[in-house]
C-alpha cells in the first residue's frame, strides 16, 4: 500500500518535474529579452530540479544513490542560480539595459 | 528506445558542428563547443561507456572552456576571413564523406554480438578481468595493465603536449610583479560567486580523490581524477586571481607532478622488470598476483593523475601570464 | 514514467540549443549554455535510472560541480575584457 502510494507520489513529482523543465524551455525560447529569459531559464535550474530529483529519490528509496541523489540536487541548487546571477551581473555591468522597449523584439533579423 | 534517444543526440550533435563551422564570432564558437561536448558526454553515457563519458565530463565542462576563453584573450573575438580554397576543401570533405558513407555499409550492427571487435580479445578481456584483477571494472583493467604500455605512451603525450604548450607560451614567470595586479583580477568583488566558488572547491577535490581511488569499482581514474582536481584549482584561480593559486600550488610543484607522474609509471615498469617480470606486469609486484595487480593499477593511475593535472593547470598558467603580460 | 521525463528534457535542450544559435546576444548563448548544462545533469540522473544503472550517477555528480566554473570562466573573460577597454579608451 505504502509503495503505490510512494510510486504514484514520485511519478507526480517527475511529471510535474518534466512540465517544469518544458515550461522553462519554451519561455527561454519565446520570451523577448535577454532578462526574462533568465527568468525562465531559472525555473527550471531549481523547480525542475526540486521536483525531479525528489521523485527520484522516493523511486530510489534508502540507498548509497538516494544521497549521490541528494548530493547531485544540493550542487546544482547552488551552482546553477550562481551561474545565472554571475551572467545577469556581467550583462548589466557590460551595459545590456533590462528596458523592455530597447530590447523587446532584436531577435527578429538578428540571426545566426 | 535508448537507440533512437542516442540518434536523436547524434542529431543534435551534427547541428551544433555544423554552427561552430559556420560562425565568424569565436566566442560564440567556443559557448557552443561546450555544448557540443555535453552533447557528446550524453552520448558517450547513452552508449554504456561511462568512463569515457566521465573523461569528456571533466575536460569539456571546465578545463577546455577556460583554456578557449584564455586562449581568445590572446588573440580576437572574430575569425579572419579566408581567401580561396573553399572549393578545394568542399570537395575533398565531399569525397572523404562519401567513401566513409560506403565504408559503413559493411560495418556490424550496434551492438551486434558477432562483431568482429566483440569475437578478438574483448570476450577474454571480459572473463579475466576478475580472476587476474579482483575487481568488476575492466575498462580499468584493460586501460592500466592489459595495455599498460598505450597508456603509459599516452601519458608521455600529455607530458610532451605539456612541454609544448611551455615551450611555445611559457614566459619566464614575472618575479617583479609578483605583486597582486590590480583588484579586477579575479571574481573578488562578486560576493555570491565567491561563496559558492569557495565551498564548492573542496568538493570538488574531493570528488576527485573519490574518482582516483574508486576506478577500480565505478567509472574513473587517473585522467579524469586529474582534470577534475585541475578543475578545482583552476576554479581557485578564478576566484581568487591567477597569482593566489600560484602562491597555492606553485610552478615548481606543477612541473614536478607532471614529470614525477611520468616518472612514476615508467619506474612501476622497471621495478616490475627487476623483480622478474615483464616490464608493466605487476603480477609480480606482491606475493599474491592479484594483490600485486591492484597495487600496480593504483600507483600507475596515481601517476597518471597526477601528470594530467599537472599539465593542465601549467598550460592554463601559461595562457593566464601570457594574458597579464601583454 | 522516466521516458517521459527524459524526453520532457531533451525536447528542452533542444529548445536551449535554438537559443543558442539564435543568440542574438551573447548573453543569451552563454544562459544556453547554462541550461544545456543543467539539463544534461538532469538528463544523465534520469538516464541512470532509465538504465537501471544508479552507479553511474557519478557522471551526473561531476557534472554538478564543474559546470559551473565555464560560467565563470565566461563572467572573468567579460570582466577583463571590458578593463582591457577602458584602459585602451584612457590612453
Amino acid at each position: 500500500m505504502i509503495d503505490i502510494g510512494l510510486d504514484i507520489l514520485s511519478w507526480i513529482l517527475l511529471t510535474l518535474g518534466g512540465a517544469c523543465v518544458l515550461i522553462g524551455g519554451i519561455g527561454g525560447l519565446r520570451l523577448p529579452n535577454f532578462y526574462t529569459r533568465i527568468h525562465a531559464a531559472s525555473l527550471t535550474d531549481t523547480m525542475a530540479t526540486l521536483l525531479i530529483f525528489a521523485g527520484m529519490m522516493l523511486q530510489a528509496g534508502l540507498s548509497l544513490p538516494t544521497l549521490k541523489l541528494l548530493a547531485i540536487m544540493l550542487f546544482l541548487l547552488l551552482t546553477g542560480p550562481t551561474a545565472t546571477y554571475a551572467l545577469a551581473n556581467a550583462a548589466l555591468l557590460s551595459g545590456l539595459k533590462p528596458d523592455a522597449e530597447t530590447v523587446t523584439d532584436n531577435d527578429k533579423g538578428h540571426a545566426g | 528506445m535508448i537507440f533512437v534517444f542516442a540518434l536523436f543526440l547524434l542529431t543534435l550533435l551534427v547541428i551544433t558542428a555544423l554552427a561552430i563551422v559556420h560562425t565568424e564570432n569565436l566566442f560564440v564558437a567556443v559557448m557552443l563547443t561546450s555544448i557540443f561536448s555535453l552533447l557528446m558526454a550524453a552520448n558517450f553515457f547513452i552508449l554504456d561507456a561511462a568512463d569515457v563519458a566521465l573523461t569528456e565530463a571533466a575536460v569539456g565542462a571546465g578545463v577546455t572552456t577556460v583554456i578557449f576563453l584564455s586562449a581568445l584573450a590572446l588573440t580576437g573575438e572574430r575569425e579572419k576571413p579566408r581567401v580561396g580554397g573553399r572549393n578545394i576543401a568542399l570537395v575533398t570533405v565531399g569525397i572523404l564523406a562519401l567513401l566513409i558513407i560506403y565504408a559503413t555499409f559493411d560495418k556490424p550492427r550496434l551492438g551486434d554480438p558477432n562483431a568482429p571487435v566483440h569475437q578478438h580479445v574483448a570476450p577474454w578481456y571480459l572473463e579475466k578481468t576478475p580472476e587476474y584483477m579482483g575487481f568488476p571494472n575492466v575498462v580499468t583493467a584493460v586501460l592500466s595493465s592489459f595495455r599498460g604500455y598505450d597508456t603509459l605512451g599516452e601519458v608521455f603525450v600529455v607530458f610532451a603536449a605539456c612541454i609544448g604548450v611551455l615551450f611555445i607560451l611559457g614566459v619566464r614567470p614575472p618575479r617583479e610583479s609578483l605583486e597582486p595586479r590590480d583588484e579586477s583580477s579575479g571574481l573578488r568583488h562578486h560576493l555570491i560567486p565567491q561563496v559558492v566558488g569557495r565551498l564548492l572547491v573542496p568538493f570538488i577535490v574531493l570528488f576527485g580523490l573519490y574518482v582516483q581511488f574508486h576506478g577500480e569499482y565505478g567509472p574513473g581514474g587517473g585522467f579524469q581524477a586529474g582534470a577534475i582536481i585541475a578543475t578545482g584549482v583552476i576554479l581557485y584561480a578564478l576566484l581568487e586571481g591567477e597569482a593566489e593559486a600560484l602562491r597555492a600550488v606553485p610552478r615548481s610543484v606543477l612541473l614536478g607532478m607532471v614529470i614525477g607522474g611520468a616518472m612514476l609509471f615508467g619506474s612501476v615498469g622497471v621495478v616490475c622488470m627487476l623483480m622478474g617480470g615483464a616490464f608493466l606486469d605487476y603480477s609480480v609486484l606482491a606475493a599474491d598476483p592479484v594483490w600485486g595487480q591492484q597495487l600496480g593499477i593504483l600507483i600507475i593511475e596515481a601517476g597518471v593523475g597526477m601528470a594530467v593535472c599537472g599539465a593542465l593547470l601549467s598550460i592554463f598558467h601559461a595562457f593566464a601570464a601570457r594574458e597579464s603580460l601583454s | 514514467m522516466y521516458i517521459l521525463v527524459s524526453i520532457a528534457i531533451l525536447v528542452t535542450m533542444v529548445l536551449a540549443l535554438v537559443r543558442a544559435l539564435l543568440g542574438p546576444s551573447v548573453y543569451d548563448r552563454v544562459l544556453a549554455v547554462n541550461v544545456f548544462g543543467t539539463k544534461t545533469v538532469l538528463l544523465l540522473s534520469v538516464m541512470a535510472f532509465l538504465n537501471g544503472r544508479p552507479d553511474f550517477l557519478d557522471l551526473a555528480l561531476a557534472y554538478a560541480l564543474i559546470n559551473m566554473v565555464g560560467i565563470l570562466a565566461v563572467l572573468v573573460f567579460f570582466q577583463s575584457r571590458s578593463s582591457a577597454k577602458e584602459r585602451a579608451e584612457s590612453d
